[in-house]
């Protein structure tokens, strides 16, 4: 090291890919306790899957393993993969979710830092193109009176895709909280009137509502660490909550109120993990706002109107087409400059 | 005690300070070395040019180069004793080069050259500016802080608003103006009262940071009773950045190249304000310096050093460890590892840090860029450094400097931070050297083809000159056969030839308008020289006719067309425009002429005003121009000046065809041309 600065500050990339696993924790510890351990063994997958892609396009690149295998950011991806999908779904959509995320949308892009498009995302995306029925297939929160499934039985159903005998899925299965307002709507129901079935709480779904809180407990961490910008989830958050809100206030009857939206699906996960994920986002603080304020009137979009149970992975994907042009067009007066401009 | 309102500056980062290795003795005098290796180039600016000779004898203090050109600052022996070599030694650069040196062999009598104040004051009282800087360039006192830019420059002689003296040191382990503002406040204080009456400042504030508790209490205590206002910054890095202390203290941004003057701002370092005190009120020259030696060494401290002293004296005074593995020259942050430690103490050498991998651990191995934003986060200059980096490794260059690469002041923050370790600094430093160069060899190109054109100008008027001659002859012997009255009439048709002449060259000088616009400011010395030669080609050929009395009709319009674009100078211009005072008749007549050339050349370039009249405006609207559209530029300047030949041949052939006796006229016409020669010569 012959030139300056020959100071450097400890943070290595290692520590902030720890540090957002961490931030995931207590969204996934209430994951598990709303829908059962099927999570746990969804993200191991995940995780093991991950590295052994990463390993073998590394390989093909040839490229070395180390530090690249070890630098968590594999890991990250599979778990965000892992966390959108159906707790109890087979084993093989997430292991082709996963490979397809690090082969396809990583590594076939150049890597980390090189990638266009969020890969966790891509993943899911390309799941719920091609298996959109398994992708539908959630089993029911373990705080509704419904057959409960005991891990090994949940296990065995992921592995083996094995029910125990004289079990149908349909008796274990219950409708996503989005998927069940949507289905309600196109019967002619009301949403007030929905809401009051058994399946839904205060203000989301019943159980789905603590995920959220966890997710946002994570991201209030990773902002407090300044690991996330706070343009990012504001913006997003912000225009989920305008877009509902004001669809809410023209029509109550039609659209959910802003809480629900906020409080059901991926938006809070998005909001603080995906939306942020700095590769694929833009870095100027003004792009940053506008890419997060229309991923987020995209995925209320998506989700009030279209047919897929959420529209958080495509919302985050159509932006990340738009990511370089905002950065392009929102590129910050420097110093000294602004008068200028 | 200041209530100040400070104003924060984006970004900064604050790594560990350790400055208590260093900062908590007194400042010792370093041992005079057997030998001084003084650089002749320990300033920003032309090296200084030798005064002594092998052999001779110097005086402690004598000056022994001298300033050249206007950027440059003298040079004096540090110490007394005789001068062993002129030559090229390595130098504290980051290439280790070897650059001309002085080396002196000491004497160890320190024998002072007689020294005494100067009677500045006087000079002030007088409007007398000029000698002030005069003085302080011969003294050797230029920026202490790092940037070693002639002092003497700064003092513009118009009254500035806010004089900011910066004694913030924000880089890691140095202590060197922190031990200088603690033992010497008194005169620190002197020296700025001095430059604060020096530059007429309304205000005058003190920038330290506020880890530097006693030298806050040392410097108001120094300047207690005086409208000096010493006030505690934030310790932030790099708050000691002259833009970035500015921004503190006044709210005030200082673009990249834009002069802080303009803002009616100057700041000088703590070191410089004392170096210049010493100069003014004790008449010595900058000879010695504080240098701080720190890191793997067994006495860290403050040592006041000769100039010229060899680093690795200095170090083995300190008593530099085996585990050094190299030395820094400046703080971690800005400094660079030395490629050599036989070279000698320069003005700039504020900190030998010794380095080994326990107190400054090498960088792992980069990682991707993941595009975090935490280096623009940390951006005092407010670039965004991971769009930087992206466009100088993908050799993206023009968009790098769109994006104001130049704007980066290298302060490092943006690698300090980086998770990936990513070594962003060498990216800048690398895309500014290849736009540099690149920009030297357009220059180059620019030179060539300027040449060139010049060539072939040339070549083309010697054959013409050869055929006038001929032609001379011929007529010589007609025309003395032909009647006086008859000649008469002919003159009378002359003149409109030239007219019509003019006027068909009148398309030229738009052209090489922006042809000279488009070139640095170097360039157009050169343009100006070869269009001089032309002027006075074209001068030579309007003798000849004049004294052989011969018809010569091409000579005025290609004298016109080569005369006026060649005068980017408004001084050349203006004199051109002189009528000769002699021939007044003739002289109206080509004063009206130019006024028609310059009224179809504005009303060609679209603008009625006249050629900007400050030469400075001109050169900043070229500058301006240059930087503004360098591409379009270029191609509308070949266009211009290849309408512009054509133009002049065009003129050529209806001049010849008109006439052939227009030797009074011709003869006045290029007078002028004449007199914008000797002008410029």
């Amino acid at each position: 090291m012959k030139t300056s600065p020959f100071l450097i500050e400890p943070t290595p990339l290692q520590r902030v890919m720890f540090t957002v696993a961490v931030a995931l924790l207590p969204g996934i510890v209430l994951h598990v306790g709303v829908y059962g351990i099927g999570l746990l063994l969804q993200l191991l997958l995940a995780t093991a899957t991950a590295l052994l892609t990463e390993a073998i396009c590394l390989k093909l690149r040839g490229r070395a393993l180390q530090p690249a295998l070890t630098d968590g950011s594999a890991v990250v991806t599979a778990w965000l993969l892992a966390l959108c999908m159906p707790p109890l779904a087979a084993w093989w959509l997430v292991v082709l979710g996963t490979v397809v995320a690090i082969g396809l949308a990583k590594h076939a892009f150049g890597g980390l830092g090189q990638n266009t498009f969020n890969p966790g995302m891509v993943g899911f995306a390309v799941l719920i193109v091609s298996f959109p029925a398994q992708m539908a297939r959630w089993g029911a929160p373990l705080v509704l009176p419904a057959l409960d499934l005991s891990a090994l039985d949940q296990i065995r159903l992921i592995l083996a895709g094995a029910l125990p005998p004289g079990v149908g899925f349909d008796a274990i299965a219950s409708a996503t909280p989005l998927d069940a307002v949507r289905t309600a709507l196109r019967q002619g129901q009301m949403v007030p009137a929905i809401l009051q079935s058994p399946q839904f709480g205060d203000i989301g779904g019943k159980g789905s509502e603590w995920i959220a809180a966890g997710w946002l407990a994570g991201g209030l961490l990773l902002w407090r660490q300044k690991l996330i910008p706070w343009q990012l989830p504001v913006g997003y958050l912000g225009a989920v909550v305008a877009c509902s809100g004001l669809a809410h206030l023209l029509d109550a009857q039609q659209y959910a109120s802003p809480l629900f939206q906020l409080s059901t699906g991926a938006v809070m996960l998005a909001a603080f993990f995906i939306v942020t994920d700095p590769v694929t986002a833009p870095t100027t603080p003004r792009g940053r706002l506008l890419f997060a304020a229309l991923a987020g009137l995209l995925t209320w979009l998506i989700r009030s109107f279209g047919n897929y149970p959420d529209g958080v992975a495509f919302a985050v994907l159509i932006m990340n087409i738009a990511a370089p042009f905002i950065d392009q067009y929102t590129q910050p007066a420097v110093f000294g400059r602004k008068g200028a401009r | 005690m200041s209530v100040r309102q400070l104003h924060r500056f984006h970004g900064g980062v604050h790594p560990p300070e350790h400055k208590m290795a260093s900062n908590g003795s007194r400042i010792e005098p370093a041992p005079l070395p057997p030998q001084l290796i003084i650089a002749l180039s320990q300033h920003i600016g032309s090296p200084a040019e030798p005064l002594v000779a092998v052999g001779e004898r110097v005086l402690k203090g004598q000056m022994i180069a001298q300033a050249s050109g206007t950027l440059s600052a003298a040079v004096h022996a540090s110490s007394s004793g005789t001068v062993l070599a002129i030559e090229p030694r390595p130098s504290a650069h980051p290439s280790g080069l070897a650059a001309p040196c002085i080396v002196i062999a000491t004497d160890g009598e320190e024998r002072w050259l007689e020294r005494q104040p100067v009677p500045w004051r006087d000079w002030l009282a007088a409007g007398d500016v000029r000698a002030i800087r005069d003085y302080l360039r011969d003294m050797g006192v230029v920026g202490l802080g790092g940037a070693m830019f002639p002092s003497h420059l700064k003092l513009t002689g118009g009254a500035l608003q806010t004089l900011v003296i910066n004694g913030a040191e924000c880089e890691p382990y140095i202590s060197c103006d922190d031990r200088l503002m603690r033992e010497r406040a008194g005169e620190i204080v002197a020296g700025i009262a001095l430059l604060a009456e020096l530059t007429q400042a309304s205000e005058v504030l003190v920038g330290i940071e506020d880890n530097k508790p006693e030298a806050i209490e040392a410097m108001r205590l120094a300047a207690g009773g005086s409208a000096i206002d010493i006030v505690a910054v934030p310790t932030i890095y790099p708050s000691g950045g002259a833009k970035q202390l500015i921004r503190i203290l006044t709210g005030k941004e200082v673009a990249a190249g834009v002069r802080s003057t303009d803002l009616g701002v100057q700041c000088f370092n703590v070191g410089t304000v004392y170096a210049a005190y010493r100069a003014l009120e004790h008449g010595e020259p900058l000879i010695s310096r504080i240098v701080t030696l720190t890191g793997t060494v067994a006495k860290p401290g403050n040592v006041e050093a000769l100039l010229g002293t060899p680093l690795d004296f200095l170090l083995h005074h300190a008593g530099a460890h085996d585990e050094m593995e190299a030395c820094i020259y400046g703080g971690p942050m800005m400094g660079f590892a030395l490629p050599t430690l036989a070279a000698g103490l320069t003005k700039a050498g504020n900190c030998l840090l010794a380095k080994s991998q326990a107190i400054l651990p090498r960088a792992p191995a980069e990682m991707p860029c993941i595009r975090c934003g935490a280096c623009a986060d940390a951006c005092p200059a407010e670039l965004q450094p991971m769009d930087l980096y992206w466009f100088a490794r993908s050799k993206q260059f023009g968009r790098a400097q769109e994006r104001n690469l130049f704007d980066c002041i290298e302060c490092g923050a943006c690698a300090y931070v980086c998770p990936s370790h990513i070594r962003l600094v060498d990216y800048y430093r690398y895309a500014k050297s290849e736009i540099w160069a690149a920009e030297r060899d357009k220059q180059a190109a620019d030179l060539a083809r300027e040449r060139h054109t010049f060539r072939q100008f040339r070549l083309e008027r010697d054959k013409q000159e050869k055929a006038e001659r001929l032609a001379a002859r011929a007529a010589a012997a007609k025309q003395q056969a032909a009647g006086k009255a008859e000649a008469a009439a002919k003159t009378a048709q002359a003149a409109t030839a030239v007219e019509q002449a003019s006027a068909a060259n009148a398309s030229m000088p738009a052209g090489d308008t922006v042809a000279a616009s488009k070139g640095a400011p170097s360039m157009d010395d050169k343009q100006a020289k070869i269009a001089a030669a032309m002027a006075r080609a074209a001068a030579r050929r309007a003798g000849t006719p004049a004294t052989g009395d011969t018809p010569d009709p091409v000579l005025p319009s290609v004298a016109a067309a080569q005369n006026e674009p060649a005068t980017p100078a408004p001084a050349l211009t203006e004199s051109a425009a002189t009528p000769a005072g002699s021939d007044d008749a003739a002289a109206l007549r080509a004063e009206r002429i130019r006024q028609a050339m310059a009224t179809a050349k504005a009303r060609r370039t679209g603008t009625l005003a006249p050629p900007p009249a400050d030469p400075k405006q001109q050169k900043r609207e070229m500058e301006a121009a240059r930087l503004a559209a360098m591409s379009v530029d270029e191609r509308a300047a070949l266009e211009a000046e290849k309408k512009a030949k054509i133009a002049a041949a065009m003129a050529r052939v209806a001049a010849q065809r008109q006439g052939e006796e227009t030797s009074a006229q011709r003869q006045s016409e290029d007078q002028p041309a004449q007199r914008g020669d000797e002008e410029k010569s």
